[in-house]
């Protein structure tokens, strides 16, 4: 059978080209990139040369850029090293409702640590209303962090606005980029992003690398002790391939960006405008027009998402009813219930998200295969 | 091991607990050509509760183990796979029942309702669901289709120490329809054995105990756990210990602690022995006595589905099992006028009828039905 994979948003395919340059440099690049011989120098070329490369994507300098081992730790670098390196004992720090858990979790741990957290609702549109940031600024507050784009619904965060606030508050602004970039434009200086997250494998990168933009002057404590690697901010050995493929993967996001940004918009809207056509009792989550170009979060009412998931997978679709890291989870998407959906149609919502290797026929086949177990669902009426 | 099969028919769903018998009956449909999809029923989550048991939730049902198990065996017969989440149904029909059971003073089976709201409810629809039309468990049980009355019957297993048709007295007719039990026909050692030839992972795995959600088979710890998680008051069900004819021995902590037939725990020091005769939430007395008081030759079943029979008007013969371990013993079923409810005449009486176990109705190796034991 042929399998059709349509849940970019969770893990992407590593790029052939990310693939030949990872490969080459896991091959002859061997050396410690803290090393002072020829070796440790080549290494080192390779590293900064990627930081460059991942800069340049993101608009920064290069010195600001530190490599982590993905998402999740330059989410909690950002969270608890700026709260940690904060003085005083009364903090306190502005998120949403609709953020991922890497940055939710680490805002529960710090709460247990004695800071004070709020979560700013979102509306229906899945979009963060500035003024609320701007309402929950206290004396104490000593982070702002809310998502550049919703990794279930796509949608896009006013983080230009938000950072504004923040300037204006002198509040550093964390900004969990891990799904916007190389969907959209990132600019940190234009954000106002004072850290600003990514991961490699949501950019056609391997798994197990990611950065951490850091604005210079911010101040930032360490999670981890060790060597004097990343500027004191990440220690330990650096993954020179890791941080090379998440270069290469950087420099071909940002020379194709727009072209296939504008290709993806209009598969997924061809999608969403067919299967919307064809199957009754559905409709969009969160806003259409504010969203990365490659998401699409659909509900069927009256259709058990977790059903749907498997009868599609068996008719070789790869599609997801949310987050991969909250899928067999027992409670519906936090980000649906955040927008407002009830139990029942959070239940019954899917996430389809694109990537660079689908075609216009393959969408086609997800929305005809969608029609048909949406329509067999139902007429079993299989409740979620 | 085969490829996986190229059948074009709707694939057979196989509940996969990750144990030996499930896994064994996805690797022999699989031998037998037939298209397979795995489905592990995520049922309870065992980090709930961890007081109950402190060495962390291996070696259980649901557990990350045995959802590894199954994958794995998943893997090596070459079958799509996937867990399927019913913590929530299964807590509903399950859990709560069971609780509200007990402190009710009843003795309830959880193995019964999951089977019926959850197993072949549940699973049947999320079958479907998926595309699939028939089932197929690890039950020692057999199902046939009898073409004069055109109904499925349920038959025991033909390994009769691990037949398991007691379990499945609520099964209907559309039910049963779908529902492969390819182990029916086969003894436990050679289901082992087949397993070992099979080269399965857990051809050597144990089988499974107790309640699943239960953690080492201490219901009255796991209640009060449950009630103090969920923020629901414990009910106080402290009273007297008294004889069937009316002397106080002694003070109890709650009902839900006993159950018909029991000996132990009673905290009373006599001559004779003393067993629990039956229990009254009502009064909260647990009535105690000797064993003779335990011989019942009659009693009330409610809520009774006739499994392989249409219901009968008059009396009927059957042989008549109270619980699971018990040998199914002669009686006379006399349906009443409440629909569903039966009374049971026992030739010879019997030892500790416990309100809330099954009784399952059987002629010979058919089972008639069953019900609740009021």
């Amino acid at each position: 059978m042929q399998h059709s994979y349509f849940d970019h948003n969770a893990t992407t395919p590593v790029a052939p080209e990310v693939l030949e340059t990872l490969l080459s440099c896991l091959g002859q690049v061997y050396g410690n990139a803290s090393s002072i011989h020829h070796f440790g120098q080549a290494a080192k070329q390779r590293l900064e040369a990627a930081r460059r490369q991942v800069a340049a994507l993101i608009h920064a300098d290069a010195t600001e850029v530190v490599f982590t081992c993905g998402g999740t730790e330059a989410d909690n670098l950002a969270v608890l090293g700026v709260v940690r390196a904060a003085p005083g004992a009364d903090k306190h720090v502005i998120t949403s409702a609709i953020e991922h858990p890497a940055v939710l979790s680490a805002c529960a741990q710090l709460e247990r640590e004695g800071v004070a957290v709020t979560r700013v609702k979102a509306g229906s549109a899945g979009v963060v209303n500035p003024d609320d940031v701007r309402a929950a600024l206290r004396p104490a507050t000593v982070l702002i962090s809310v998502m550049h784009a919703n990794n279930e619904l796509g949608t896009v965060q006013p983080i230009v606005e938000i950072g504004r606030i923040a300037r204006e508050a002198a509040v550093p602004l964390h900004v969990d980029g891990v799904q916007a970039l190389g969907k959209i434009p990132v600019d940190v200086t234009a954000l106002g992003a004072d850290l600003y997250s990514m991961s490699g494998h949501k950019l056609y990168a391997p798994k197990g690398v990611g950065a951490l933009y850091v604005r210079k002057g911010t101040r930032l404590a360490p999670l981890a002790f060790g060597g004097h690697q990343e500027r004191e901010r990440r220690p330990g050995t650096e993954n020179v391939p890791g941080a090379v493929a998440l270069g290469a993967a950087a420099e071909l996001a940002g020379r194709n960006l727009a072209a296939d940004s504008e290709r993806l918009a209009a598969l997924r809207d061809r999608f969403e405008n067919t299967v919307l056509g064809r199957i009754s009792g559905a409709g969009v989550n969160g806003a259409r027009w504010s969203r990365t170009p490659n998401t699409s979060n659909l509900y069927f009412d009256g259709v058990d998402g977790e059903a749907l998931v498997i009868a599609l997978d068996l008719r070789g679709f790869a599609v997801s009813t949310g987050a991969a890291c909250s899928s067999g989870a027992i409670a519906p998407s936090h980000v649906l219930t955040a927008i407002g959906l009830d139990a029942d149609r959070a239940r019954a919502s899917m996430r389809f998200s694109l990537g660079h290797a689908n075609t216009a026929a393959e969408v086609d086949g997800l929305a005809e295969a969608l029609e048909a177990s949406v329509a067999h669902l139902r007429r079993i009426s299989v409740h979620a | 091991m085969p490829e996986l099969a190229s059948s074009s028919a709707a694939p057979i769903a196989v509940a996969m607990s990750g144990g030996v018998d499930s896994s064994t009956v996805a690797a022999l449909l699989v031998r037998q050509g037939k298209s397979v999809v795995g489905l592990t029923m995520q049922l309870w989550n065992q980090r709930r509760m961890p007081e109950l048991a402190p060495d962390g939730p291996t070696g259980r049902c649901c557990s990350i183990d045995d959802v590894y198990d199954a994958r794995r065996v998943a893997e090596q017969i070459g079958i799509p796979y996937y867990v399927v989440n019913f913590e929530e149904q299964f807590e509903e029909h399950v859990v709560k029942p069971f609780v509200a059971e007990y402190l009710a003073g009843r003795t309830p089976i959880p193995c019964t309702l999951c089977n019926n709201y959850i197993k072949f409810d549940r699973f049947l629809e999320m079958a479907d669901a998926v595309g699939a039309w028939q089932i197929a468990t690890g039950h020692y049980a057999r199902v046939r289709y009898d073409t004069p009355s055109g109904r499925y019957q349920l038959l025991r297993a033909v390994d009769p120490a691990k037949d398991q048709t007691y379990f499945l007295f609520g099964l209907t007719q559309p039910q049963l329809a779908r529902t492969l039990f390819p182990l029916g026909e086969m003894a436990k050692p050679a289901v082992r054995e087949m397993a070992r030839g099979f080269d399965l992972a857990v051809a050597e795995k144990g089988d499974s105990q107790e309640i699943c959600f239960v953690p080492n088979g201490d219901y009255a710890a796991f209640l009060s756990a449950y009630m103090k998680e969920t923020g629901v008051e414990e009910p106080r069900t402290q009273g007297a210990i008294v004889t069937s004819d009316g002397r106080t021995l002694g003070e109890h902590q709650g009902v839900h602690h006993f159950t018909v037939g029991q000996r132990r725990g009673l905290g009373i020091a006599t001559g004779e022995p003393l067993y629990v005769i039956r229990t009254d939430p009502a009064t909260q007395r647990v009535t105690v006595g000797s064993g003779d008081e335990l011989w019942c030759s009659k009693f009330f079943a409610r809520d009774v589905n006739w499994v392989s029979i249409a219901a009968p008007e008059g009396p009927v013969a059957a042989s008549v099992k109270i619980r699971n371990k018990h040998q199914a013993a002669p009686a006379t079923l006399r349906p009443t006028a409440e629909p569903g409810r039966v009374e049971v005449v026992f030739a010879e009486p019997q030892r500790a009828v416990t309100p809330g176990q099954g009784a399952v109705f059987y002629d010979g190796d058919l089972v008639l039905g069953g019900g609740w034991i009021e």
